[in-house]
């Protein structure tokens, strides 16, 4: 599948912005962590600024953006349309709850709208892996794991970016939003290996064969094409990584996003100390946004086994 | 909504035959010439006298080889479009209710008024069946011919697809495949019709014919010329060296 720009950018921001929404309104909701001062009001405008960078990305890749209102109408059986009205949906309470901390007003209410942004930031998660984990056309995609990947990843960059904050409030050091990062990029490295364990082994159940109903005369091989450049078919769904490149950017997703962070984040909570944690970022954003960019390259679509692909 | 309906009181799709297709192309380019104007309008094409053109197109004719177990191949002439499928998830996917399919008649089809251009259809198509048009920004797929199959400004037996009327050697019919007593039913009753990617449970309205298979038996092939053994005399041996670089095989 075509990695298009938008769409890495739209998943990984938003991500990154649902994961620190989650952690900063789980610790607003239990009364822990980075509270209502200006590292917590920085905390919460950074991961309301990165969810809204994501979605506004996402709106590059329409042919029509101006309509992108009426994605919300078909909830009851499109995961885009479902991601759109709990991304608006997450708004409501998140915006609150900034503007409670903003004007020191509604203390009582901060517990009650920090956990349905919470709740919120993983709903939203959830349904934008669901947008590819329910294709049934890419096999790479049409996993159980792939959910549990994003919600692993959200989490883990997320705890990444809200750490300096944490480090930075009133209870010093960096404390259980770090510990936190370090369990979810451990979870999500661990479900990240499986995942590709899973695709190398999976050969893919349709053929060549299969697609044109050929198969009782014998094997199937393009001879003429339909057309002499490639359609929009190709281009879209025909993208393919070679597989060397690939697993040289599969170890650099293994190191810049959860060895060396991992290593950084334990080596802050070691010392006691929050510098560790700022190195982490620029590794973490760039291992996550190599990670999105395979899964995308990684996929492989039915519809190619028109175009000489033998299995899909 | 992009619901599916509940059942199609008609299932109106194409029986296409392989085993008289001559890949002519006449439907493509018929169905781009009425659609380029019609329901679908326009399907823009991009340096399409150029070097490098692309373009929407509703309908791809590929040539594919089969080669029996037993050696011998054969060439199949292979039209693919949409197949109208009964449950497609390109039409559950549609965040906007854009994409849809008819319960009178079962036709899939795009409002170009409401889609937005996130091309998550082409996604969910195993068949690659819809095409995104960069110019309009929507996506465009094949319609039946909706703007002609019930237009009553057309002479009767211009009211079936562009590319059916269009064809020349009669591989392509259409009609309602949820009669079983239609033209259409029989035929692919008596040919044995068969779904693409039955596997996938999509449940394709169109059906295609297979290709007879051939009962005559190939000839064998000829035995290739002798070519002049290497060694033996000198003179012998610059012409088998001349033979062998003339015919490309090496010095």
């Amino acid at each position: 599948m075509h990695p298009a720009y938008s769409v890495i950018l739209f998943t990984t921001a938003s991500g990154a912005g649902y994961g620190m929404l989650f952690w900063l309104g789980l610790a607003a909701a239990l009364g822990a962590g980075p509270g209502p001062g200006w590292t917590g009001i920085a905390a919460l405008t950074l991961a309301l600024a990165l969810v809204t960078l994501g979605l506004l990305s996402s709106t590059f890749h329409l042919g029509h953006p101006e309509r992108a209102w009426r994605a919300l109408s078909q909830w009851r059986t499109s995961w885009l349309s479902r991601e759109g009205v709990l991304a608006v949906a997450t708004y409501l309470p998140a915006g609150l709850w900034w503007l409670a901390w903003v004007t020191g007003l509604w203390a009582g209410a901060v517990p009650l709208l920090a956990g349905l942004a919470a709740l919120g930031a993983v709903a939203t998660v959830w349904s934008t892996a669901m947008i590819y984990a329910s294709l049934r056309t890419v096999r790479q995609w049409h996993r159980g794991d792939v959910g549990p990947v994003y919600l692993a990843l959200a989490a883990a960059t997320g705890a990444l970016g809200l750490a300096p904050f944490a480090a930075a409030g009133p209870a010093a050091g960096p404390g259980w939003v770090a510990l936190a990062g370090l369990a979810a990029l451990a979870v999500a490295a661990a479900l990240k290996w499986r995942y590709w364990a899973g695709i190398d082994a999976d050969p893919g159940r349709f053929t060549a064969e299969q697609a044109t109903g050929l198969g009782a005369l014998g094997r199937v091989r393009p001879l003429d094409p339909p057309h002499t450049q490639p359609n929009f078919v190709m281009r879209e769904m025909g993208y393919s990584v070679a597989r060397r490149h690939a697993l040289t950017l599969r170890r650099g997703v293994m190191l810049g996003l959860f060895a060396l962070p991992g290593a950084l984040v334990a080596l802050a909570l070691a010392l006691g100390a929050a510098w560790p944690l700022i190195p982490a970022l620029p590794l973490a954003a760039a291992g996550v946004l190599t990670e999105r960019w395979l899964f995308f390259a990684e996929a492989e679509h039915v519809s190619q086994l028109y175009y000489g692909r033998a299995r899909a | 909504m992009t619901a599916l309906p509940e059942g199609t009181g008609r299932k109106l799709g194409l029986v296409i035959d392989l085993d008289i297709c001559v890949g002519c192309q006449a439907c493509a380019t018929s169905c781009k010439e009425w659609n380029t104007g019609g329901y679908s309008a326009p399907l823009s094409d991009h340096d399409p006298y150029g070097a490098d053109p692309s373009g929407a197109w509703l309908n791809r004719i590929h040539s594919y080889e089969v080669t029996g177990p037993a050696g011998g191949g054969r060439t199949v002439h292979f039209p693919r479009s949409c197949l109208h499928c009964e449950e497609p998830d390109c039409v559950t996917v549609c965040p906007t209710g854009a994409s849809y399919k008819r319960a009178e008649d079962g036709i899939v089809l795009v409002n170009p008024d409401t889609c937005i251009g996130c091309k998550l259809c082409s996604w969910a198509c195993p068949y690659g069946a819809r095409e995104y048009d960069h110019d309009d920004g929507v996506m465009k797929k094949c319609t039946l011919c909706v703007d002609r199959i019930y237009n009553e400004t057309l002479a009767e037996e211009d009211r079936v697809p562009a590319c059916v009327r269009a064809c020349p050697t009669g591989a392509r019919a259409f009609g309602d495949l949820g009669d079983p007593d239609s033209a259409v039913s029989r035929q692919v009753a008596d040919r044995g019709g068969f779904d693409l990617l039955a596997e996938f449970g999509y449940k394709p309205v169109n059906k295609y014919l297979p290709p007879r298979i051939n009962t005559v038996a190939a000839e064998p092939a000829p035995a290739p010329e002798p070519v002049a053994a290497p060694g033996g005399s000198t003179v012998e041996g610059f012409f088998a060296w001349v033979d062998r670089a003339l015919s490309g095989r090496g010095g």
